[in-house]
């Protein structure tokens, strides 16, 4: 245990990152997938097909990764899961309903008599909707260290729109990656429409962080570390051009290029969460508990470590093998 | 009403909803294996049919399973966290290796099973099958040592509070560990067997009489016949083993007052706990003391004895351990009576055909037996339910035994909060539980039909059909 050093410093990093791993992979595949149901009533009922079997052999997976996030949370630092999740109270109820009518209206709305299916359309739209709209609600609350003000559910309330208008970005390039025809130039039409909000949410997100909180502007606006930091902004805004450029040109006539979108938006996602990292760190709980004095007991983590060295790298390795098998074009979903 | 109550309320809400869920899908995962293989053996197309329409119910039963299942692991920190803050380095760990080890294989492998019949080599389609009834049945394993462990704790020792993990083993194989697990992974097997039968009595009353409804019919009923012999010897174990570690939760369940010998085994009885005595009972003499301790005079620990001398009741509420209790096993006895009977039935009932006379089999079960066996294709969530809420309930006033006291895990949140997610909770649920059974019927109504029955020709199983 001494190999690395004191483990009552490296095993809550340790935690830390894969709690970060697995948010940011979370945030990344449930991301595409709750902003395919986002943008649900813009496709007409045959494209909407189309778009569910898209993501449907992932999607079950894809919210794993939020189960093990908070497992870690809950495992790894039982204090801080307790502070963030009592004050969060409401917005995380409102999340777990919008889980539940989306994951059952996968199933519902190809099970249950056709003529409900519109119904269950529906249910899937307002459940993909109530957990985006509520998890960038929360994303809010805790850049605002989890006060509760005028002015901190103002904030929540425009993350909340612009966290569900990034999701909905990127499931439209999911769509373009995943799909053809018309329904693949919509989401091209999609996509050029969203990149605003993306650039905006982004924006809000860097101006407030540092404003309200004077630790955060001083790891930002200080010598040597605004040199560091620097190219996070200037290959986001790279990266932003590009797609922008990109979008419009897609889709070309051969396809090329057509992963071109969702990949770049992953970097996206990539870079701000990182951002998000460096700000915070080592907070766990906003300005009030680090992840050192929240942290479990050592020979509990080191228990769970040990399963995480050997499991983590299956799930990695069985996860990329369901991607290949239903790489390409989606087509009809067949259990057959 | 205060924010413990509806905290309690509503985790039970919550608990009760998904483990209808799992119950149906533990079992059923290697049910659809069972059906995999048997088609693979035979090339038998009534297996491929039974298959198409049980995974069907799979994926939907898999899908309430799951996200009922996230509301639970979010319900820890949001109304419990006290639970966490004191066994969080136990019960942390346990979690953690049922994530990692059984919700992402069944979650990523359930994807290919479903959907990739015709994209993956037929074994791995069968591998996919099998591991994802792996995955549901290791997570059942660890979420039963963790609950085992609440009801009895065992290699650990407190700190300043906080519960340290001092032994592994000692906390996997806690001492009700065994007994739980089989009890619940039989519980799932019945629940399964009975719906299997239910759903295809159903099928055949609609003259859906194919060779996969006799196929599936007969796979229900003989499994339940099987099942439930070893499910009433595991339960009188387990029975065995809560009197060892929680005589108060048997005390209660036998409705016991006063500890003694000669206690009679109460068929019916109105536990009145102002009085502390029952009303109105109807006991077969010496029936506890013979069951619990084998012999007439055996002593059966009472109620009376967890009363602390200030008074404070140390003992679970009486008549809801004691009714939950009485349910489950009469739905046990309902599942072998009309099991046997079926089984019997088809087994020594002979019929002519063509001149010859042979078993009669499904043709053997009159039309009562199938019609009763349609409603009872739900006993198995009625006696699991019933069955939890003994063992839950009989745990009270502990959330933790001797450890964590329900009272102390609660969080201060404001009870309208509680209220108001407590009441969208209750909605949803009640529309989704009307939703999943229509759901179940419709499938066996449309494949009666004949959407999705296979035609004779042998090669048309890789032909695509869509799904639906």
């Amino acid at each position: 245990m001494t190999l690395f050093g004191d483990p009552a410093t490296w095993l809550p990093l340790t935690f830390a990152a894969l709690m970060g791993l697995s948010i940011l992979i979370y945030v990344v595949l449930d991301g595409f997938d709750l902003g395919v149901g986002v943008l649900f009533p813009f496709a007409e009922d045959t494209e909407k097909d189309r778009m569910i079997a898209s993501i449907g052999p992932f999607w079950d997976a894809n919210e794993t990764w939020l189960v093990l996030a908070i497992g870690i949370l809950l495992v790894a630092f039982p204090t801080a899961h307790g502070t963030i999740l009592t004050a969060l109270y409401l917005p995380v109820a409102v999340m777990l309903i919008g889980l539940i009518l989306r994951g059952v209206a996968f199933e519902f709305r190809v099970k249950a008599p056709v003529q409900q299916k519109g119904r269950w359309n529906m249910a899937f739209l307002v459940g993909s909707l109530m957990t985006s709209l509520s998890q960038g609600f929360m994303l809010g609350l805790y850049i605002m260290g989890l006060d509760v003000t005028l002015f901190t559910l103002g904030f929540a309330a425009i993350t909340a729109v612009f966290l569900t208008v990034a999701y909905s970005f990127i499931g439209a390039t999911w769509l373009i990656l995943k799909t053809d025809g018309s329904l693949q130039q919509k989401a091209v039409v999609w996509a050029r429409g969203g990149i605003w909000g993306l650039v905006l949410g982004m924006g809000a997100v860097s101006v407030a962080s540092p404003l309200v909180s004077e630790r955060i502007w001083g790891k930002w606006f200080s010598i040597p570390e605004i040199f560091l930091l620097a190219p996070l902004p200037l290959m986001s805004a790279l990266l932003i051009s590009l797609l922008a450029y990109a979008l419009r040109h897609l889709p070309t006539r051969n396809d090329s290029w057509a992963w071109f979108p969702f990949v770049a938006t992953i970097v996206l996602f990539v870079l701000g969460f990182f951002g998000m990292a460096y700000s915070f760190y080592p907070y766990v709980v906003p300005e009030q508990l680090t992840i050192y004095e929240a942290a479990s007991a050592p020979e509990s983590l080191f228990i769970i470590l040990i399963g995480v060295c050997f499991v983590l790298p299956m799930i990695l390795g069985y996860t990329a093998l369901a991607y290949t098998i239903f790489r390409g074009k989606a087509t009809t979903l067949s259990y057959d | 009403m205060d924010a413990l109550l509806l905290s309690r309320i509503q985790f039970g809400a919550n608990i009760s909803f998904h483990i209808l869920f799992p119950t149906i899908t533990i079992a059923l995962g290697w049910v659809l294996l069972f059906f995999k293989l048997r088609f693979n053996a035979t090339g038998d197309q009534k297996w491929m049919e039974a298959y198409r329409l049980w995974v069907k119910v799979f994926a939907l039963s898999f899908a309430m399973g799951v996200v009922s299942g996230i509301t639970m692991s979010f319900q820890f920190g949001t109304n419990w966290p006290g639970f966490m803050e004191t066994v969080g380095n136990i019960a942390g760990p346990l979690l953690a290796y049922e994530v990692l080890t059984a919700f992402f294989l069944e979650a990523v492998f359930l994807g290919i099973m479903l959907f990739g019949f015709s994209k993956v080599p037929g074994w791995l389609h069968t591998l996919a099958t099998f591991l994802v009834a792996f995955g549901t049945t290791m997570s059942a394993f660890w979420i039963i040592v963790l609950n085992s462990w609440m009801h009895t704790p065992a290699g650990f020792e407190m700190r300043e509070g906080v519960a340290h993990a001092t032994d592994w083993m000692a906390i996997v194989f806690n001492p009700s560990m065994p007994y739980r697990l089989v009890h619940m992974l039989l519980a799932s097997g019945l629940t399964v067997a009975f719906l299997i039968a239910g759903l295809s009595a159903f099928a055949w009353l609609i003259g859906h009489r194919t060779a996969g409804t006799r196929a599936t019919l007969r796979t229900g009923l003989v499994m339940g016949a099987v099942l439930i012999p070893i499910q009433i010897l595991a339960g009188d174990m387990h029975g065995l083993n809560t009197l060892e570690h929680q005589p108060q939760k048997v005390a209660a369940m036998e409705g016991n007052w006063e500890t003694g010998g000669n206690v009679p085994l109460l068929l019916f009885a109105l536990p009145d706990e102002e009085a502390r005595q029952n009303r109105f009972e109807i006991g077969i003499p010496n029936g506890a003391s013979l069951i619990l301790k084998h012999h007439a005079d055996g002593v059966v620990p009472g109620l009376n004895d967890f009363v602390a001398e200030d008074g404070t009741v140390l003992h679970p509420p009486v008549a809801p351990v004691f009714w939950s209790f009485r349910i489950m096993v009469g739905t046990g006895m309902a599942m072998l009576a009309l099991s046997w009977a079926g089984v019997m039935l088809m087994t020594f009932r002979k019929i002519t055909v063509n001149g010859t006379r042979r078993r009669a089999g499904i043709d053997g079960l009159p039309m009562p037996l199938l019609y009763a066996l349609v409603p009872m294709a739900f006993s198995g969530w009625v006696a699991t339910l019933a069955g939890w809420y003994t063992t839950e309930i009989g745990r009270q006033p502990w959330l933790v035994q001797g450890v964590l006291s329900t009272e102390q895990a609660v969080a201060a949140v404001p009870a309208p909060f509680v209220g108001l997610s407590l009441a969208a909770y209750l909605a949803i649920y009640a529309v989704l539980l009307v939703a999943y059974v229509s759901a179940l019927f419709y499938l066996v109504r449309k494949a009666a039909k004949g959407e999705g029955v296979t035609p004779a020709a042998p090669l048309a199983a890789h032909a695509p059909l869509p799904a639906e």
